[in-house]
């Protein structure tokens, strides 16, 4: 399911002191199966510019596109739009309310109308996606879990809705490392085992460099950088100077190379670091 | 979704004008005279002058016209209701206009526009005064103007207290709600269609959530005042002292002029 962005503008609070140009002239081609990070300073516009991706804010200026469906249309159908594409918010487990881990997680297939029949199926595929056993959890009450697992069920009752494109904005913001890396892991399986479109929004260039297939950069409501991990980290220098800074093994390879040593500019994880400079001092043993 | 972001009652409308700037105290005190005017004064004449007066005030505050309005825009409701109310039982003077039991007189049309122009001048001359004082200053003022109460029994700086922090988390709590209700929404939640019943079963997905936030909230607002020591009004010292300048003797007096001359413009006319 094809998103397409083109000359997308927003502006809060328009005609007051309060004014702010959240989104500046945006475009974007977003194809199916992608896996995409988006990054950018706080108050870059991440936020807005996933909100526009299923409707939650009627494009204003310019134009948006899900499937070739005009989301300024005012005939276009938002919740079918909203059912396929997924949008998990930063901290979603801010927003469970039912007394039962299978209530909440229907909740959303229940708008869509899905049969009750067929909930019981959906809810448990969805807790299995996030990782959860769903046996054990389905009647407790969401409250009394432990913050992790109540971030997976908020997921999981957007997965339950089956969307094509699932959008999450800072998901492993307040995790413990353990849980973040759980989480990133099982986004990836979602990626390569369903082919859904998986929009991941952070600032946090670990997270990314790690799982994106291409990465879109966002400073000041404008697009400064879209492209592939390896090639957008080139760009250094630009990434320190709008306040994100490259991934920690990046760095490395770039301080690396100022000495003098011939190592690839770019590394995304820390494996990858860790074999080139094995590399490198094995070379250095041979002269 | 937008709707959220109309409640201007107790917004600030930052600026640096005289009005601005004038106490806190001085404002208030304003404002309820102003009020009393309102009530006191008969006929559309000190009204147009009090109207003007207004107006000017919210020029020199550099206020737009629009943002004051804004304030009314929840009260058409009611104002019109006013209005109908007094123009269809208002009796007196000359019928204008008769349909079966239905009947408007001359007085009652008089009456209705009288008393729909208090009701909007009342609403706009209050928000003139919070769109001019920040939430913080304004409960400043209405310390200082309760604390002579203090000495029989009225906890005049817990009150004060209260009113903050319930000013301060009206914009937080709908932000909060504003975003509760798109992930619900993204969730396919429905908030718009159905009858009153259904509507407000649908708000539930809403509330909980909304509920749950706010006593997180206030938990931790509690931890982190008594984390910083807080232990109410005795014995508090002040970052700023209100203290009175020459620019609230001049609005007192200027405005005790202009009030003045309403009173008399009325009893002329």
């Amino acid at each position: 399911m094809p998103i397409n962005i083109k000359n997308l503008s927003c502006i809060y609070s328009a005609d007051t002191p309060f004014e702010v140009r959240a989104l500046d002239g945006i475009s974007l081609d977003i194809g199916a199966g992608e896996f995409i990070g988006i990054i950018g300073p706080t108050g870059s516009g991440k936020s807005t510019l996933v909100q526009h991706f299923n409707g939650l804010i009627r494009p204003t200026q310019g134009q948006v596109l899900v499937d070739g469906r005009d989301l300024a249309d005012k005939t276009t159908d938002l919740r079918a739009v909203r059912q396929n594409v997924g949008l998990v918010f930063q901290y979603p487990e801010h927003q469970l309310f039912e007394e039962t881990v299978f209530a909440d997680v229907a909740f959303g297939p229940k708008n869509q109308g899905v049969p009750e029949a067929e909930l019981r199926e959906r809810v448990h595929e969805a807790l299995a996606l996030v990782g959860l056993e769903p046996e054990g959890i389905v009647d407790r009450s969401p409250f009394e879990l432990s913050g992790g697992q109540m971030r997976r069920v908020a997921i999981a009752g957007v997965l339950a809705m089956r969307p094509q494109v699932l959008v999450l904005d800072e998901p492993t913001a307040g995790l413990d490392p353990e849980g973040r890396d759980e989480l990133l892991a099982q986004l990836g399986q979602l990626h390569s085992g369903s082919g859904m479109t998986v929009i991941l929004v952070s600032h946090s260039m670990e997270d990314i460099a790690r799982v994106a297939t291409r990465l879109i950069v966002l400073a000041g409501g404008k697009l400064v950088a879209d492209g592939p991990p390896r090639t957008v980290f080139t760009q250094a220098k630009m990434l320190t100077d709008i306040g994100l800074g490259v991934p920690q093994v990046t760095e490395l390879m770039l301080a690396l190379r100022e000495r003098g040593y011939d190592v690839p500019a770019v590394a995304l994880s820390v494996e990858e670091a860790c074999a080139t400079i094995l590399e490198l001092s094995y070379r250095g043993e041979q002269r | 979704m937008s709707m959220l972001k109309n409640v201007t009652i107790g917004q600030y409308y930052p600026g640096d004008s005289v009005v601005h700037r004038l106490d806190p105290r001085t404002k208030l005190g304003l404002s309820v005279a102003f009020i009393v005017m309102l009530f006191v004064v008969k006929g559309f004449l000190p009204y147009v002058w009090l109207a003007a007066l207004v107006l000017l005030v919210a020029q020199i505050a550099s206020v737009p016209l629009k943002v004051m309005m804004r304030g009314l825009k929840p009260l058409t409701f009611i104002i019109g209701l006013t209005f109908l109310l007094h123009v269809f039982t208002t009796r007196g003077g000359v019928t204008l206009w008769q349909l079966g039991f239905l009947r408007i007189d001359s007085h009652g049309l008089a009456q209705g526009a009288f008393l729909s122009i208090r009701l909007i001048m009342l609403v706009v001359a209050t928000s003139l005064l919070t769109l001019t004082t920040s939430p913080i200053a304004l409960t400043d003022g209405l310390e200082h103007i309760l604390s002579p109460g203090a000495k029989l029994g009225l906890p005049a700086h817990e009150l004060a207290m209260m009113m903050t922090i319930a000013l301060r988390f009206i914009p937080t709590l709908i932000d909060e709600a504003d975003k509760i209700m798109r992930a619900q929404l993204a969730r396919g939640a429905d908030f718009e269609t159905g009858g009153l019943i259904k509507r407000a079963k649908n708000l539930l997905p809403l509330l909980v959530p909304l509920f749950v936030s706010a006593f997180r909230r206030a938990d931790e607002l509690a931890m982190a005042m008594e984390a910083r020591a807080y232990r109410g009004g005795k014995g508090r010292t002040r970052l700023k002292e209100l203290q009175y300048t020459s620019s609230d003797f001049w609005a007192y007096c200027l405005s005790g002029l202009a009030f003045v001359a309403a009173y008399y413009l009325g009893r002329w006319a």
